[in-house]
């Protein structure tokens, strides 16, 4: 268990002071800059897509992606961000309590 | 660019959260919704028989939800210490890229760098990126990292103590609102530049697509395919 524990500490440390220890060090080239940010996103939307869609390797139900989608739309008309994600909890959580899964 | 660059948490950019209540509520609102999945987190290990100081400890070293809650799926389930942690990291190889980002925010003092490090997280990147001025991207890194650590861990040690009392997060529908949470950080970058909506929806489509077929961890990264579509915003020199 503690080697468990530890494997998954140092490891994940490890990929997280990649930036900051080669930030200053290497000279990343402009569009490689572009490709990180634009990277950062991508990976940030298939986290959305992933975490909305599917739940253990499989489809989480529909409650789920239909409260996100719900956020989304309030995100897209601009709707203060507590509204956003209060909103899709609160969509899905009533989904949830009239049965659909 | 117009004043000394300072690195330090406790410089300008730091301070600078103060004057920004939008932000402190985002915040504090996110950090609410990570208190509760740590509840579920410290409840879920303890009650599937895992003694308390794992979860509690996990937390606070390994300290990446999704990695926590399957590395401690795979044990419940009985398959083994190195299923466990190889699956944990798979999820969290990620973190490189994030960290890559999101480096020249985090500053490039020795204590920023090692502790910024360590809050490398979806959630704070996403904050990061949200904001355009420097100064601001910074404030929001190290508001939300320092906020997320310190209620993710409390979350998780009260969810520990109070083992299965909690009952059934799902009920409450907490699971949507973090998708929620990255669709309202990430919604007005994609809105204002269709090279980066070229780039990010065929990689979340590659990403859903193969979610059955491959290791958890594994599709997120094959989005990373939708960048050989990523087309720069339009600069005025170039052709």
């Amino acid at each position: 268990m503690v080697a468990v524990i530890l494997a998954l500490a140092v490891g994940t440390y490890a990929f997280r002071l990649v930036g900051p220890v080669l930030h200053g060090r290497v000279t990343v080239p402009e569009r490689a800059r572009e490709l990180l940010s634009a990277g950062a996103v991508v990976l940030l939307v298939a986290l959305l897509a992933t975490g909305a869609f599917t739940e253990g390797g499989g489809f989480a139900g529909w409650a789920r992606p239909a409260g996100v989608l719900a956020g989304g739309v309030l995100a897209w008309r601009r709707a203060p961000f507590a509204v956003v994600v209060l909103g899709a909890a609160a969509v899905t959580a009533a989904l949830r309590a009239a049965g659909l899964e | 660019m117009r004043s000394v660059q300072r690195t330090t948490p406790s410089s300008d950019g730091w301070r600078s959260w103060r004057r920004d209540p939008e932000l402190i509520r985002d915040v504090a609102l996110v950090s609410a919704a990570g208190g509760v999945v740590g509840v579920s987190f410290g409840a879920i290990a303890v009650a599937g028989g895992l003694p308390v100081w794992v979860p509690v400890v996990m937390s606070l070293v390994v300290y990446a939800g999704s990695a926590q809650f399957s590395a401690v799926g795979v044990l419940l389930a009985g398959g083994g210490p190195v299923a466990a942690a190889a699956t944990g990291l798979l999820l969290n190889t990620r973190t490189a890229a994030f960290s890559l980002a999101v480096a020249e925010t985090i500053g490039t003092g020795r204590t920023a760098r090692l502790v910024g490090a360590h809050l490398v997280t979806d959630e704070t990147v996403a904050f990061a990126l949200a904001q355009r001025d420097p100064a601001r991207r910074r404030a929001a890194f190290w508001l939300s990292g320092v906020a997320l650590f310190a209620v993710w861990n409390v979350g998780v040690l009260l969810g520990a103590l109070a083992g299965t009392a909690l009952g059934d997060t799902a009920a409450y529908g907490l699971d949507a609102a973090f998708p929620a949470v990255l669709a309202a950080l990430v919604l007005p970058a994609l809105r204002g530049d269709a090279g980066l909506r070229r780039a990010a929806l065929p990689g979340a489509a590659v990403a859903l697509a193969l979610t059955p077929a491959v290791p958890a961890g594994v599709p997120v990264l094959l989005a990373l395919t939708g960048l050989f579509l990523y087309r720069a915003p339009v600069r005025k020199e170039s052709a």
